[in-house]
């Protein structure tokens, strides 16, 4: 090849990028599709709320998870849920409009339960039971680590009920933040105690907690 | 297997796939064909073995979904379609409008083999060996592919 040819090849290669890179129309959706072929395992979404950034993450069977993101970790979070539900996984928002609306309504101090279809496949048999008690504790009110294990079947064992609560999958909406200390401890918390304190100060329909900034 | 979000994917290729199915089977049919190649992307990702090149093996997919595509246009345009080989010239209606109509016209008019290898080099910015696994010939061919879609494209805009 002589030097013209080389670099007329160059020049044509520059050419062909910068028109073949060039803006064309915005790709159109695949939810719709992939959801009709059944092949939309998990839709997620995030959510701002009174305690930070939230994603949300539903199966065809309902809501499977909703997880307090930390600064920066978003990818971990997305990743841990790909990898315990399926890496079938697209942001859908408008798949989680009700998840979305009632958690809205429960920030704001307007919704005391929510009425939504859960998928509980990542609850073991254990913290299945001990958060089935943790949801019968009325909005508004509290109970302890040992009334919870209690309740679950297993009276002595209250500190594996702590961990059970820890380890849950779908905090606020099995509200495991109602579970104090028996001595009036906050005790522990998925999100950590800041959030905890501002989702029963809401409960007590603190006003200062409605549309209290996220924690830092 | 630790799989990323199939998100992931999309947010990184979703653009380079939709341009290369404009570029290989034309704007009118690049919309089926590229929702055809992320479903089966979608099918088969949870049983993939290996995800150290993913977009390799996206736009394997991308590439079989325009031939597929193609082959249907065929039948419809005429009686006795050509085995294994794409029809010469796809829609060139429909490519981007401005002033790279013309050459998106001229990359729509090439060879099957060169317009592919030319749309995943310039588009996808892929490795000729990339080009090679993705169109499931020989890495010297994908380079020739290339370099003969580029000659042919040259000598039209100096004619």
């Amino acid at each position: 090849m002589n030097e013209t040819n080389h670099r007329r090849d160059v020049e044509m290669e520059r050419t062909l990028r910068a028109a073949l890179q060039a803006p064309t129309p915005e790709p159109p959706s695949i939810i719709d599709t992939a959801t009709a072929a059944g092949l939309l395992d998990v839709a997620y979404a995030r959510l701002d709320s009174p305690v930070g950034t939230l994603v949300l993450a539903r199966t065809p069977q309902g809501l499977a998870r909703l997880a307090y993101v930390e600064e920066g970790q978003e990818d971990a979070v997305l990743q841990d849920i790909a990898t315990r539900l399926s890496p079938r996984m697209l942001a859908a928002p408008a798949r989680l409009d009700q998840p979305r609306r009632e958690l809205d309504e429960y920030f704001a101090g307007r919704r005391q339960t929510f009425d939504l279809p859960l998928d509980l496949r990542l609850l073991g048999d254990f913290t299945r039971r001990v958060l089935t008690a943790t949801a019968a504790i009325p909005y508004g009110q509290v109970s302890t680590y040992r009334e919870v294990a209690a309740s679950a079947g297993s009276p002595r064992g209250f500190r594996a009920a702590g961990n059970a609560l820890g380890s849950n999958p779908l905090p606020i909406v099995l509200p495991c933040h109602r579970v104090l200390h028996s001595s009036g401890g906050l005790g522990g918390y998925t999100g950590g105690l800041e959030r905890k304190r501002i989702l029963l100060a809401i409960e007590r329909g603190e006003p200062a907690a409605l549309g209290h900034p996220a924690p830092a | 297997m630790r799989l990323p979000p199939f998100q992931n994917l999309l947010d990184a290729h979703a653009r380079d796939v939709h341009r290369f199915l404009i570029a290989t089977v034309g704007a009118v049919e690049a919309d089926d064909a590229y929702q055809e190649t992320w479903l089966a992307a979608l099918r088969a990702y949870p049983s993939l073995a290996d995800a150290t090149n993913l977009k390799g093996w996206l736009f394997t997919i991308a590439h079989r979904k325009a031939i597929d595509q193609a082959r249907a246009r065929t039948r419809r345009a005429t009686p006795v379609p050509e085995p294994g080989d794409l029809p010469e010239a796809p829609v060139a209606a429909g490519a981007p409008a401005g002033p790279d109509e013309d050459l998106w016209a001229a990359v729509a008019a090439l060879p099957d083999k060169q317009r592919t290898a030319v749309a995943l080099r310039f588009i996808a910015d892929s490795a000729y060996a990339e080009i090679a696994a993705a169109m499931e010939i020989s890495e010297p061919a994908a380079r020739r592919n290339v370099h003969e879609g580029l000659k042919r494209l040259r000598e039209e805009r100096t004619r």
